[in-house]
């Protein structure tokens, strides 16, 4: 509880810093300050509808993924959860932190910090960006960087479950 | 009793992500003063044309820096005309999806400072060793 307190007041002084920075850039240059305002504001229309998106899938996470089903599926460690684990992290869109509250409860639900990893390192490769990748670097380079990363995050994941066994 | 777990799912999931709304402005105010502060001459001119300390060079870039990916693909694409090696472009793009400095506050509060830390740290190694993997094997093919 006390914990949970604490973290949420480190969310508002977090925030309170950025407003305060953006409260400074407008007094140093206001043109800058407008700028980055405007940004913002495309920033957040084109994130609303990836915050639903995240919301639909917190839901079905939250109504599926029960203890019971961590035990049938993520208990043991093999190929289908490291499977499961990469198409997630592909399949998801939007910024990384937009994801942070559902891997905090997948987190509490038992999965390691190693699988979040790998979570969070496949969600570099954004299958409705891949035309542009393509367009800039051509089919051969990202269908070579796409394989090489999907490898390179199991050997994270299984790095960071060595150095950050989960606490139980 | 479908309807009622459904309904409990939606308003915890409502509840968390109502919770961490603070943040997630937070972090979206900082990664929009990144692209009005740093522009794309500033990134250029930390290019050496060596391969091995460009790809250093462009994981460390790419890691401090935020936005959509298309941008680093644009950005990569612009570097690769500039004369950038591929293999610094290639750490650029795979450092800036994969490591997030800017969201590192925010990754430690929710999933905890170790992990975090780690997490970053490794993703900035591997957005290196990506790269050197990466070009090794299209020179290969």
């Amino acid at each position: 509880m006390k914990n949970r307190s604490k973290k949420t007041r480190g969310i508002l002084y977090f925030l309170i810093a950025v407003i305060l920075v953006y409260i400074i850039l407008a007094f140093i240059n206001f043109n800058l300050f407008l700028s980055s305002l405007k940004f913002f504001c495309n920033l957040i229309i084109q994130i609303v509808p990836i915050l639903i998106l995240v919301f639909i899938l917190m839901v079905i996470a939250n109504y599926f993924i029960t203890p019971k089903f961590i035990t049938k599926h993520f208990k043991e460690p093999g190929i289908k959860k490291w499977i499961f684990i990469i198409i997630g992290g592909i399949l998801s869109t939007g910024p990384i932190f937009m994801w942070y509250p559902l891997l905090a409860e997948l987190k509490e639900k038992g999965i390691g910090y190693g699988y979040l990893a790998t979570f969070l390192y496949n969600r570099a490769i954004k299958i409705p960006l891949l035309p542009i990748a393509i367009f800039y670097f051509g089919l051969k380079y990202v269908v070579v960087l796409t394989i090489v990363m999907i490898f390179i995050s199991i050997i994270q994941g299984i790095i960071i479950n060595r150095i950050l066994p989960l606490e139980r | 009793m479908i309807i009622d777990k459904l309904k409990k799912s939606a308003i915890k999931s409502f509840k968390s992500l109502y919770k961490m709304l603070p943040l997630i402005l937070g972090v979206l105010l900082l990664v929009s003063l990144i692209p009005v502060l740093i522009p794309k001459s500033f990134y250029l001119r930390f290019f050496q044309k060596n391969p091995i300390l460009d790809s250093v060079t462009g994981s460390i870039i790419g890691s401090i820096s935020a936005g959509s990916p298309i941008t680093s693909y644009i950005l990569g694409g612009e570097f690769l005309k500039d004369g950038v090696s591929l293999t610094a472009v290639t750490a650029f793009i795979v450092a800036w999806v994969t490591v997030g400095i800017i969201q590192l506050p925010a990754e430690s509060l929710i999933l905890g400072k170790k992990f975090a830390i780690i997490r970053n740290a490794t993703s900035f190694l591997f957005a290196i060793i990506v790269a050197l993997i990466t070009v090794f094997l299209l020179n290969v093919m």
